[in-house]
């Protein structure tokens, strides 16, 4: 006997986005990084077009993140305290891209100085395209990344995030300087495409947003991300146009502020060592949701990435 | 597929005899396709029409138990491709593969761990499923003194491994009556297996590496033959093959209600592994896509753990959101004197706002509202966390045991209606904490020790 297999027709297909410029483009970057064009569900090639991998950004801090993790301190070490080489250090270990967070700094009558000049230090240290995130207050994110977009003119950086009650400012920003604007709507397809339209009314190309869905944890909201991605890729290979921009997962960030992956000790015993549940907290988070169709993981932490990129080869693998 | 109640009167008497009760065949029919009525009530419905009738009111996945008892597992009767369709029922068995090379105090500790191993989420407790015996080395009496070893220690579903039918039937001769599941028949053995399979009364699995199409005649083959629980083995292949396998596999069944591929599948992410990390993240996928019994090679607790929470999280029934009790929850130790704060009882809600709560080191008291599980804008907007609700969640909590205060952090996000909530609880000062869980921290060490802190407090 031979089993007919069903297989879908697909009309639409995910916009390609490409984050950073190189010299002939108007930019200084030596490699640059094309997610999107998918015109099939994550990984299913014999149905549509995969002419992109799923792509890996590491998320570095302008300054030393206190808060992290003991794990994800333990393991980056002194780089913490020197962007330029933690930078360089990431993308050693794989980083397609760096994203690089920036915090409020306090005390100067200018309010962000310095912001210019970290975003130059790390794209002098690396040669990969940048995400840049604010600290996630609108004010200050609306200055910084202002700031940011100036520094950063003509190389293609990824700004986030946009939100449904604040993104003109970035917006304005991106259309100003040749950037690509993220936006983030909390884990819902009606919100998120919303914001889509919002930000192309202003004039940003749809090959210059990526979406954010919003990232819940393994065990902390994981399944509403998933399901949201899932509704959102379909929606878009049925050919809604508004829901075909990329998506991007902050993974690392949550994966890794969970009681699971913070906490080293007096938790059950069943929990297991705390190291390799925090980088399997990671590890799942990212591979998961590259099944409901990421284009972009954020991650943090160096075993993690490992695993993530070996995932992704397994993933593509002809 | 259900039938439509006129494709079942096709295969009806129509003699009108009213013997099941009805005034006709095709009212019969009706009521059939409706669910309101039982085939068996017609004396004289052929036997060829029986099977037809009953074999498109089956689920397009036939729902498969293994073992017995409370520790049984239910797989399969899956209907959708996408939870958000509608949701996934039956949770993968998460398993562990033991050999009979292996020495026995190694397979009695496993057996041990596996038996034993719970972790407590979301007020539920996650357990594996049971252990798969494998006969690697080919000796019937080695085969079935390890399976006594494991049932000396654990009461979980068994996976027998054979390819050898002597070893299968003595084993089988033991423990049949647990209802273990049989691995496997394959093209060189079918016959003697699905035999074993029916004498026994046990599921089977079918095994072949071969494509779609000769797993699919190697099912017909064992179905014929009298068996009709099947577990489908297509053989694990790496994370692409296996996600197209399994995606395959499902759209048959569900898509083109395709029979002999209707049936829950098993996987060994461990046989294409090269560590421990990339078998739990082959697992994880089989989680998302279309296991319905998983069985690993290495037992970590810190491995397992955020595997069988990923299950819990995919398992999640959409359409319910996941609630916690309302209650007064307290965080490390408060005292008298520790911050309130109120939120709902979405779970995601008061797990963030508990695990940020908790993150900032102050001991506190979490008073979770019934919000009938939205979150705060959700139920705030839908007016199930308005000023009326929030003072009788207060005024019921009994907390004038518990507090030397009277202040009350609410959720940022519904900072508008504080003056509402201070006109409902007149000997009460309202605080507006942070819009997001994230800002807790900063919030309790800065904004409350400021305002909300009694002065010096020893």
């Amino acid at each position: 006997m031979t089993v007919q297999i069903p297989t879908e027709k697909w009309v639409g297909k995910v916009h390609e986005v490409q984050l950073g410029a190189t010299s002939a483009e108007g930019g200084t970057r030596k490699r640059t990084v094309i997610v999107g064009g998918e015109s099939t569900l994550p990984f299913l090639h014999f149905e549509g077009e995969i002419p992109h991998r799923p792509a890996i950004a590491i998320e570095i801090w302008d300054k030393k993140p206190a808060e992290w993790s003991p794990a994800l301190l333990k393991v980056w070490g002194d780089l913490v305290n020197d962007v330029r080489r933690w930078a360089e250090r990431a993308v050693q270990i794989g980083a397609d891209i760096i994203a690089l967070k920036l915090t409020p700094s306090k005390g100067e009558e200018k309010g962000y100085r310095g912001v210019k000049e970290t975003v130059k230090t790390v794209l002098e240290a690396v040669d990969v395209p940048l995400i840049v995130y604010g600290p996630g207050i609108p004010e200050a994110d609306n200055e910084m990344l202002v700031e940011v977009a100036e520094a950063g003119d003509g190389e293609r950086l990824a700004l986030g995030l946009c939100e449904d009650k604040n993104y003109r400012t970035i917006v304005a920003a991106c259309l100003a300087h040749g950037h690509i604007a993220i936006g983030r709507a909390p884990i819902d397809v009606n919100i998120q495409k919303q914001l889509n339209i919002l930000i192309s009314d202003m004039g940003l190309p749809l090959d210059r947003i990526l979406m954010d869905p919003t990232t819940g944890s393994l065990g902390y909201g994981l399944e509403y991300t998933y399901s949201v991605m899932e509704r959102l890729r379909l929606a878009a290979l049925q050919g809604d146009r508004m829901t075909q921009m990329p998506m991007i997962c902050t993974v690392g960030e949550e994966a890794w502020r969970v009681k699971e992956s913070k906490i080293p000790e007096g938790v059950p015993t069943a929990w297991g060592e705390f190291e390799t549940r925090g980088v399997a907290w990671e590890t799942i988070t990212a591979a998961t949701l590259l099944t409901a169709g990421a284009d972009i993981v954020v991650l943090r932490h160096p075993q993690a990435v490992e695993a993530v990129k070996q995932t992704i080869e397994d993933l593509i693998a002809h | 597929m259900p039938l439509s109640g006129l494709e079942i009167y096709k295969h009806l008497p129509k003699t009108n005899c009213k013997e099941c009760g009805f005034p006709t065949c095709l009212a019969f029919a009706m009521k059939l396709a409706a669910k309101g009525a039982e085939l068996s009530a017609c004396p004289y419905v052929s036997e060829e029409a029986k099977q037809l009738l009953d074999a498109a009111s089956a689920p397009p996945i036939r729902l498969i138990t293994i073992g017995k008892g409370d520790n049984r597992i239910e797989i399969g009767n899956e209907t959708v491709l996408f939870r958000h369709e509608k949701t996934f029922y039956h949770e993968p068995g998460l398993m562990l593969r033991i050999k009979d090379t292996q020495p026995s105090e190694q397979v009695t500790m496993t057996a041990q761990q596996v038996n034993e191993y719970a972790v407590e989420r979301v007020g539920t407790t996650l357990h594996l499923n049971g252990l798969a015996i494998e006969n690697a080395s080919g000796d019937a009496s080695a085969f079935v003194s390890c399976i006594e070893t494991v049932k000396a220690k654990t009461n979980l579903p068994l996976v027998l491994m054979s390819t050898v039918s002597q070893a299968m039937e003595v084993a089988l001769q033991k423990v049949a009556v647990d209802r273990p599941l049989i691995y496997a028949a394959t093209k060189d053995n079918w016959e003697d297996m699905a035999r074993l399979a029916q004498k026994f009364q046990c599921p089977l699995v079918v095994h072949d590496e071969g494509d779609l199409s000769t797993l699919a005649s190697l099912a017909e083959q064992v179905i014929k033959a009298g068996v009709s629980d099947i577990i489908l083995d297509p053989e694990t292949r790496g994370l692409k093959g296996t996600l197209i396998q399994h995606t395959f596999i499902r759209r048959l069944a569900l898509r083109k209600n395709f029979r002999l591929v209707g049936f829950p599948i098993i996987s060994f992410p461990g046989e294409v592994a090269n560590s421990p990390l990339e078998e739990a993240v082959l697992a994880a996928q089989d989680i998302a896509k279309y296991a319905g019994i998983i069985v690993l090679d290495h037992f970590d607790p810190s491995l397992a753990y955020p595997l069988l929470t990923l299950r819990q999280n995919i398992y999640t029934d959409p359409q319910k959101p996941i609630q916690v009790k309302p209650d007064l929850y307290q965080i490390g130790e408060p005292a008298e004197n520790s911050p309130l704060l109120i939120t709902t009882n979405f779970s995601l809600t008061y797990f963030t706002v508990a695990g940020e709560v908790e993150a900032s080191g102050i001991p506190a008291f979490l008073l979770v509202a019934d919000a009938e599980g939205m979150s705060v804008l959700t139920a705030w907007a839908a007016g199930k966390f308005d000023a009326e609700k929030i003072a009788k969640t207060v005024k019921g909590a009994n907390l004038e045991s518990k507090l030397a205060h009277h202040k009350l952090v609410i959720p940022g996000y519904i900072a508008g209606i504080s003056g509402e909530i201070e006109e409902e609880l007149p000997n009460w000062q309202i605080l507006v904490g942070p819009r997001e869980a994230v800002d807790i921290p900063v919030y309790l060490k800065t904004v409350w020790q400021a305002v909300g802190a009694p002065a010096a407090a020893s």
